[in-house]
């Protein structure tokens, strides 16, 4: 791994040469809430330590596409979505739920229009220091080794940057001028300094270790009765969660014709009810608590048998949005206390 | 910047033609179909309990239970119960209509560790569709095979699927056929009445160690059925199920059919009983 520095002072200017490597995407407001999309420059781009309302899943896995156009001649597959791009501004949390996403998505059969974005994006990853609802040091997500092209530590005057991939070095060649190799005692000190004031900024934390336990022991809990009273089955925890990767399909006929038309492909959310639906009207999953027990189960405890940790990154994002505060924290908190939080 | 795809999509669906169709019983109907590529049709195969997804353009996608023997290769075979868009439209095809198909997905049955032992398979209603393929791979290779038994339940009489060819399997003397329904209103049923569960008891004493036994039936039959093959002293792991869930990419990707840590497009839909034990939402 090479680290190398780069004052701040170039960093407008290295970002904008990244063009030439792809269309840049970066977190812009929009309507007043953060979201990632594509920059015509730098200056719209919003680096900060908020998360955008939308993980980063929605430029790999979108939120809805044309999977086939389909005619008399059978079923073409639609990639005109996939294009070179360049992420700005990728905070730890979310490069941890691309690789949990690739976990899915890219295992044999790849899913040829995940991978193609995957292969042709380049990953610019920012540092952040916690918000008010970051978990991410109690699932271990806060700090990244791989799945990232370049990875920018802020230490106020300039930022150490990690190159983690040939790309990244190509992109650092653009402009090799802006950044020294020399990385002294003092900006070591800087690094140890920053780590130490962010692990103290962490202001929740919850028992991601033993959730897996827990969430075998407490299967017949009335807890899950409980929180299934609450829950509303908006889905809005799905949408929001960085490694919810479920979808469904559609037919959409052309309005002008009966025989042509595109499969969709869109996001899903095990929390609707006619999501374990099958032939004949038997439903697997027909109360909300049957439901959240999936959800959460699948992301603090299943996930990782299969794939060797749980899926949970600790971005915070369903504390933040859940209307009726069913979230990672009170569901931990409810099923280690034995009670719903009020 | 435009960029080069080169990589097979697992979720093309490819042009087959409907050779043959027929109503099996009121709102089931049997398809034969052969892929249009000539080719394609004659190196396609599966094992038996393997299933396919089914494309209709405009109407949709689903799964479907492989019904045909892969030992009679270059035509599928699937029987379909009318219940929902996808169905309704395919119900109004003819001969010689082209649909869509990919796959084989799933597992399929562990003909390995069947191989040389006794069988039971054990069908409920529309479960026989996926076993019906089971059933003809073990005429079909006799002789690799012991002992084989084939209790099949439906409803009443008149929901009894493929009933002349299964009846005929009764001539046969390498094959032991029981065959009963829920309940009888009149017509001239011979065979017996109760639930498929009563059928054990034609069984001939059996070597459990030597015995492996394929389930497939609506949800709530697995239960009694399963109760029935412990009895008969059969290890959990040569128990093996079918199972349905819904599913959207068949190939472990859209999420549907999540079972636990497994989705059953990719580990199932065959589980042994002994995989399924710890399942905590099972049937």
């Amino acid at each position: 791994m090479r680290i190398i520095k780069m004052y701040k002072k170039f960093l407008e200017p290295f970002l904008e040469c990244l063009g030439q490597f792809g269309r840049l995407y970066a977190p812009v407001r929009k309507n007043g809430v953060l979201t990632y999309g594509p920059i015509e420059s730098i200056s719209e781009a919003v680096f900060s330590d908020e998360h955008p309302l939308i993980p980063i899943k929605k430029l790999f896995h979108p939120m809805k596409f044309d999977m086939f156009r389909f005619g008399e001649s059978g079923f073409q597959p639609d990639y005109s979505m996939v294009e070179k791009r360049v992420i700005i501004g990728v905070h730890p949390c979310e490069i941890h739920s691309l690789l949990r996403l690739d976990d899915v998505f890219m295992a044999d059969p790849p899913d040829p229009y995940y991978s193609q974005l995957r292969h042709n994006s380049a990953i610019l990853g920012f540092s952040c220091m916690p918000t008010e609802n970051s978990l991410c040091t109690s699932t271990g997500t806060d700090i990244v080794e791989e799945g990232y092209d370049l990875f920018f530590i802020d230490l106020d005057q300039f930022y150490l940057v990690w190159v983690g991939s040939s790309l990244g070095h190509d992109m650092i060649l653009c402009h090799d001028e802006f950044f020294e190799d020399e990385v002294t005692h003092e900006d070591i000190a800087k690094y140890v300094a920053w780590r130490e004031k962010r692990n103290l900024a962490f202001k929740k934390s919850f028992a991601f270790r033993n959730m897996p336990d827990l969430m075998e022991l407490s299967y017949n809990s009335e807890i899950w009765e409980q929180f299934g009273k609450k829950c509303l089955s908006c889905g809005q925890c799905s949408m929001v969660c960085p490694t919810c990767n479920c979808y469904d399909t559609t037919d959409v006929l052309d309005v002008s014709n009966k025989v042509s038309g595109r499969r969709e492909r869109m996001w899903d959310s095990c929390m609707f009810v006619d999501y374990s639906l099958v032939a004949g009207g038997h439903n697997f999953r027909a109360t909300r608590a049957d439901r959240l027990k999936l959800w959460y189960t699948h992301k603090l405890k299943t996930f990782g048998k299969e794939y060797g940790r749980p899926s949970c990154v600790g971005c915070g994002r369903c504390v933040d949005t859940c209307p009726v505060d069913i979230n990672v924290l009170t569901v931990s908190q409810a099923l280690s206390a034995r009670e719903v939080p009020k | 910047m435009s960029v080069e795809i080169g990589i097979e999509n697992p979720f093309q669906p490819e042009a087959a033609r409907i050779v043959r169709q027929y109503d099996l019983i009121k709102d089931h109907r049997f398809f034969q179909v052969r892929f249009l590529d000539v080719k394609r049709a004659m190196s396609f195969t599966y094992n038996p309990g393997q299933f396919l997804m089914l494309s209709l353009p405009g109407v949709g996608e689903a799964p479907f239970s492989i019904s045909s023997t892969p030992s009679r290769p270059g035509i599928l075979e699937m029987g379909v119960r009318k219940v929902g868009k996808l169905t309704e439209v395919l119900f109004t095809k003819s001969d010689n209509d082209i649909i869509y198909i990919r796959g084989p997905y799933g597992n399929g049955f562990r003909l390995d560790q069947m191989r040389g032992k006794d069988l039971i398979i054990v069908a409920g209603g529309l479960g026989v569709i996926p076993l019906r393929s089971i059933l003809y791979y073990v005429l079909d290779n006799r002789d690799d095979f012991g002992q084989l038994f084939f209790l099949y339940g439906a409803r009443r009489p008149d929901e009894i699927l493929f009933q002349t060819e299964f009846f005929q399997l009764k001539d046969r003397r390498d094959i032991e056929c029981f065959y009963t329904v829920d309940k009888v209103d009149g017509g001239n049923w011979t065979e017996n009445v109760g639930v498929v569960t009563t059928l054990f008891k034609n069984l001939p004493r059996l070597d459990p160690l030597k015995l492996n036994a394929v389930v497939c039936g609506p949800p709530v039959m697995y239960k009694f059925v399963i109760k029935e093959l412990l009895n008969l002293k059969i290890p959990k792991n040569q128990i093996q199920l079918s199972l349905e869930r819904k599913m959207k990419c068949g190939v472990g990707k859209c999420g549907h059919c999540a079972l636990d840590n497994l989705y059953t497009c990719t580990s199932g839909p065959v589980f042994t009983y002994w995989d399924t034990i710890h399942f905590r939402e099972l049937i």
